[in-house]
C-alpha cells in the first residue's frame, strides 16, 4: 500500500535519511523502530508532506505523494497522530473529532448559509459518528469536556479517534503509547488490535518493544538514517545488527568475556 | 552628486540603525515586538528639549537626560506591563498589542502636556558649522551623530560578542528556559535589555530632533514604521541586521528623494518591507525556521 | 414620538457610526478567528471608501452599485496580496499587513488627480440611511454566525490552534486563510463605503495606522470568543469619546490606556462566555469536580 523507494533527506549538509526502502502491505500492522534520533519521525513527516524529500520516492496505492500538499495527502486516505500530542486544546473532545471529518462533509456555502436540510443531515451524521469514535476509545462520556483537561493518556486516545475520523485507509501512529503507564498501554494495544481487525492498515513508530512485537506483523529498523533490518518480529529480535544498534558497540574485552544474550 | 548623497545618507542611516537596535534587542532577547519604542524615542527627544530649555543645560547633558529618562520608561514598561504578561505565558502577539496601547497613551499624553506644535531647540544650542573635505559637505551635527551612533553601536557589539553579559543575552535569545537552567538571571537581564533598548531609542530621538530641529508628539510613529522595516530587512533579532538595515534604509530614502521625489519617501520603507517579506521573510541575517511536526 | 425625533436628529450619526464600527470590528474578528493578526482592514476600508465615493461622484453610479464597488475592490486586492502574504505567520504577518496599510495610504496620498491627495474627497452624497447600516450589519452577522456553525468555522478554529495539525485533518489551510482574509476585506470595504456616504468627506489619514489600531482595540476589548464581543467593543469604543468628554485632550490617551488595561487584566475581553460560566457556576452551588479551564 505504501512504498518508500530510496528515500533520502538532507538538512543543509546533514544527512538525516539515506536510501530508505521498504513497503507497508495493505491490511498489515507495520512497525518502524530504532534508537532515538534515527530519523523515524522524519520519515512520517516526509510521507505526510510536511517535508519534501531530498531524493527518492513515496508511493501510496501506486500514486506518488511527493509534492502533494498535506491536506491532499490526508484526503487520499492517510491519517496521523503525533509524537508530541497535537490535539486542539481549546475545543471539546467532540469538536476535535468532528474537525477530523472536515473533508468528508460535502456541503457547500449556500447549504451552510441557509441551513438547508443537506447541511443539517450531514452535521448530525458527523456528530453521531464522532460520538461513536469517542466511545470506541472509551471517551464518549467526556465528549463535551475541553480537550486540555484530559489526562495525558486520554489525550493520546483522543488523537487516535480524531485520526480515525479522517476515514483513513492507512493510519500513521507516531509513538502512540509514549508516556503512558502500563495499564493504559495494555488498553491501547487492544484498541489498535481492534482497529487493525477492522481492515485499517497501521504503520507505527514506537519505542516500547512489547507493544511493537505484540502488534506488528513486520518491522523495519532505522539507525542513523538507514534501514538496517526488516522482517518479522522474531527475525528482528534476533538480528545482530539491531541488537548492536540499540546496545552500542561493546568492547572486545567484554565480548571476549561472553556478555551478550 | 553621489558622494554628497552618501554622506547625507550616512547620518540618517545611523539614527535609523540606532533606533532599530533597541527594537531588535527587545525582540531578540524578550521575544516581544515593542511598538511603544517610537513613543520612547519621542520621550527621549522631549526630555532633552526640557533639559535644554527649562534647565539651560548644555547639549551633551540633554543627551544624557534622554538616555536616562527613556531608559527609566523602558524599565517601567517592562516591570508593569511586559513582566506580568511574561508570567502569564501570554502568546507573543498579546504583549505587542499592549505596547500599541502604551504608544497611544504616551503619544497623546505628550500632546496634552506639550501641545501638538513643532517645538524647536533654542538657537545657538545646535551647532551649524559645516565642514568640507574631499569635496563633500558635512555639518558638525551630522558628524557628531555619526560618531556617537557608531560609538554606541560598537559598544553594544563589543558587549554582545566579547563579554559574559553578551553571551548570557545570546543564550537567552536562543532559549530562555535553557539559559535559566544554566544559572543565568533571566528576569534581571530582561529588565536590563528593556532599559538599555529604551535608552538607545531615547538617544536616537534626540539625534533626530537635532537633525531636523523638530520635536512633536507624534514624531515616534513614522520612526516606528521605519524601525519595523529595518528589522525586517536586516532580520529580526539580529544586531548586524539592524545596523546594516538602518544604513541601507537611510541610503534608499536619500536616493529616492534625490531621484524620484520626496513624497514617496515614506513609501520606500514600506515598499522595501513588503518586498523583503515576500521574497525572503527572514531578512538578511534572520534565521529560517523549517516546519516540523 | 417627539423625543425620538429629537434624539435622532442629534445622535443619528453616532448610532450609525456604531453600526459601521461594528462591521469593522467583525471584519477583524473574522481574521482573528482564523489565527491571523492582519492589520490591513483599515486600508481595505479606505479602498472601499474611495472606490464607492469615486463611483458616485465621478461615474454618477447609483448607491447600490457604489456599495458593490466598495465591496469588490478591496476583496480583489486581498485576493491579490493574500497569496504571498498569508504564507507568513504571527508577527511577520502583522508587520506585512501594517506595511501594506502604509503603502496604500501613501498611494492614496500621491494619486492626487484621482483621490484628491492629502485634501481628500469632499462632497460625497450622503446616501447612507439607517436601514442600510442595519441591513448590512444583520447580513454580516448572519453570514458569520452560519460560518461559525459549519465546517468552515471549525476549520478556522483548528487553523488558529495548530495549522499543521489542521492540514493533516484534510483542511486546506491556505484556502481557508484566504477566505477569512478576503471576506474580512469585503466587510471592511462595505463599512468604508457606508461611512464615506455618511460623513461626506474622506481623507487618507483616516485609514492609516490609527484606524487600524482602533479596529483592533474594539475587537480585543469586546472579546473574541464570539460575535457579541466585537459589537460590544464597537459600541464602547465609539461611545467612549462622548463619555470621556471630561478628559478633553486626553481622550485618545484613554483609548490607549484602556487597551493596556484590558490586555493585562481581561485578556479575553469583556464578553467572555467562559468567565460568565464560572461566575454563575460559583454562585448557586459548589463547582463541579471538573470545572472548565480558568479564563
Amino acid at each position: 500500500m505504501l512504498k518508500l523507494t530510496q528515500l533520502s533527506k538532507r538538512f543543509g549538509g546533514l544527512s538525516v535519511l539515506q536510501d530508505v526502502n521498504f513497503e507497508v502491505p495493505a491490511g498489515s500492522v507495520f512497525g518502524l523502530i530504532g534508537p532515538n534520533g534515527a530519523g523515524k519521525t522524519t520519515v512520517f513527516n516526509l510521507i505526510t508532506g510536511l517535508l519534501a524529500p531530498s531524493g527518492g520516492g513515496i508511493e501510496f496505492d501506486g500514486r506518488s505523494l511527493v509534492g502533494v500538499a498535506p491536506h491532499q495527502i490526508t484526503r487520499r486516505g492517510l491519517g496521523r497522530t503525533f509524537q508530541n500530542i497535537r490535539i486542539f486544546k481549546e475545543m471539546s473532545l467532540l469538536e476535535n473529532v468532528v474537525v477530523g471529518m472536515h473533508a468528508h462533509l460535502g456541503y457547500g456555502v449556500p447549504a451552510l448559509l441557509f441551513a438547508l436540510p443537506g447541511f443539517r443531515a450531514q452535521e448530525q451524521r458527523a456528530r453521531a459518528k464522532a460520538h461513536e469514535l469517542l466511545s470506541w476509545v472509551g471517551l464518549d462520556h467526556k465528549a463535551d469536556d475541553i480537550a486540555d483537561n484530559l489526562s495525558y493518556g486520554d489525550q493520546r486516545k483522543l488523537e487516535l479517534a480524531r485520526a480515525l475520523a479522517t476515514e483513513p485507509r492507512l493510519l500513521l501512529l507516531d509513538e502512540p503509547v509514549a508516556g503512558m503507564n502500563s495499564g493504559e498501554k495494555v488498553e491501547l494495544m487492544a484498541l489498535v488490535r481492534k482497529i487493525a481487525e477492522r481492515g485499517y492498515t497501521i504503520f507505527m513508530i514506537e519505542h516500547d518493544m512489547r507493544f511493537v512485537m505484540g502488534l506488528c506483523q513486520r518491522i523495519a529498523v532505522l539507525n542513523f538514517g538507514r534501514i538496517i533490518a526488516e522482517g518479522t518480529p522474531d527475525e528482528i529480535k534476533n538480528n545482530a545488527d539491531v541488537i548492536e544498534a540499540y546496545l552500542g558497540r561493546e568492547d572486545d574485552d567484554q565480548a571476549a568475556s561472553g556478555g551478550r544474550p | 552628486m553621489l558622494e554628497q548623497q552618501l554622506v547625507n545618507a550616512l547620518s540618517l542611516g545611523c539614527v535609523y540603525a540606532l533606533f532599530a537596535l533597541g527594537f531588535t534587542l527587545v525582540f531578540g532577547v524578550l521575544g516581544v515586538i515593542n511598538l511603544s519604542h517610537g513613543a520612547i524615542f519621542m520621550i527621549g527627544a522631549y526630555a532633552a528639549l526640557q533639559v535644554v530649555t527649562k534647565l539651560a543645560f548644555p547639549l551633551w547633558a540633554s543627551l544624557l537626560a534622554a538616555f536616562v529618562v527613556a531608559g527609566a520608561f523602558g524599565f517601567a514598561i517592562d516591570l508593569l506591563v511586559l513582566r506580568p504578561l511574561r508570567k502569564r505565558n501570554a502568546p507573543h502577539l498579546i504583549p505587542m498589542i499592549a505596547t500599541i496601547g502604551l504608544a497611544i497613551a504616551f503619544n497623546n499624553a505628550s500632546q496634552g502636556l506639550f501641545g501638538a506644535e513643532n517645538l524647536r531647540f533654542p538657537s545657538g544650542v545646535v551647532p551649524d558649522t559645516q565642514l568640507h573635505f574631499a569635496g563633500v559637505q558635512i555639518s558638525v551635527l551630522e558628524l557628531a551623530i555619526v560618531l556617537l551612533s557608531f560609538a554606541l553601536m560598537a559598544g553594544l557589539l563589543f558587549v554582545m560578542r566579547r563579554t559574559q553579559l553578551g553571551r548570557a543575552l545570546r543564550a537567552i535569545a536562543e532559549s530562555p528556559k535553557a539559559a535559566s537552567l544554566l544559572g543565568i538571571n533571566v528576569e534581571g537581564l530582561f529588565y536590563l535589555t528593556s532599559t538599555c533598548a529604551a535608552a538607545l531609542g531615547g538617544v536616537a530621538g534626540v539625534l533626530i530632533a537635532l537633525y531636523s530641529n523638530a520635536v512633536f508628539p507624534l514624531m515616534g510613529q513614522p520612526m516606528l514604521h521605519k524601525g519595523i522595516a529595518v528589522i525586517i530587512l536586516g532580520g529580526m533579532g539580529d544586531i548586524r541586521g539592524a545596523l546594516i538595515g538602518g544604513l541601507f534604509l537611510g541610503f534608499a530614502e536619500v536616493m529616492s528623494v534625490a531621484y524620484i521625489g520626496s513624497t514617496m519617501r515614506d513609501a520606500v520603507a514600506f515598499g522595501l518591507l513588503f518586498l523583503v517579506l515576500l521574497v525572503r521573510p527572514q531578512g538578511m541575517f534572520g534565521k529560517v525556521l523549517e516546519r516540523k511536526a | 414620538m417627539e423625543w425620538f425625533d429629537n434624539f435622532w436628529s442629534v445622535y443619528s450619526n453616532l448610532v450609525l457610526t456604531i453600526g459601521i464600527n461594528a462591521l469593522l470590528a467583525l471584519s477583524i474578528w473574522l481574521t482573528l478567528s482564523c489565527g491571523l493578526l492582519a492589520m490591513a482592514n483599515a486600508a481595505f476600508m479606505g479602498i472601499g471608501a474611495y472606490t464607492a465615493s469615486l463611483l458616485t461622484m465621478n461615474a454618477g453610479a447609483p448607491f447600490p452599485v457604489a456599495l458593490a464597488g466598495g465591496i469588490v475592490a478591496p476583496t480583489l486586492v486581498a485576493l491579490l496580496i493574500g497569496g504571498p502574504t498569508l504564507r507568513l505567520s504571527g508577527v511577520y504577518l502583522a508587520m506585512a499587513t501594517l506595511g501594506f496599510g502604509e503603502v496604500v495610504r501613501v498611494l492614496i496620498l500621491n494619486a492626487e488627480s484621482l483621490t484628491g491627495g492629502a485634501l481628500g474627497l469632499n462632497g460625497i452624497p450622503q446616501s447612507t440611511q439607517w436601514w442600510h447600516v442595519v441591513l448590512a450589519l444583520v447580513l454580516v452577522l448572519l453570514i458569520l454566525w452560519r460560518l461559525r456553525r459549519s465546517r468552515i468555522g471549525r476549520a478556522f478554529e483548528a487553523i488558529k490552534e495548530d495549522g499543521i495539525a489542521a492540514s493533516l485533518m484534510g483542511i486546506g489551510v491556505m484556502a481557508h486563510k484566504m477566505l477569512a482574509f478576503a471576506l474580512g476585506a469585503a466587510i471592511a470595504g462595505l463599512a468604508g463605503a457606508l461611512n464615506a456616504h455618511l460623513t461626506f468627506f474622506i481623507g487618507p489619514s483616516e485609514f492609516g495606522f490609527d484606524r487600524g489600531v482602533d479596529i483592533l482595540t474594539m475587537a480585543i476589548l469586546g472579546g473574541t470568543a464570539g460575535l457579541t464581543g466585537p459589537v460590544l467593543g464597537a459600541l464602547i469604543i465609539t461611545l467612549l469619546p462622548e463619555l470621556l468628554r471630561a478628559f478633553k485632550d486626553f481622550r485618545t490617551m484613554m483609548n490607549g490606556a484602556i487597551l493596556v488595561l484590558i490586555v493585562l487584566f481581561l485578556p479575553k475581553g469583556l464578553w467572555d462566555p467562559l468567565r460568565f460560566k464560572q461566575w454563575f457556576a460559583r454562585a448557586p452551588r459548589k463547582p463541579d469536580s471538573m470545572p472548565g479551564k480558568a479564563a
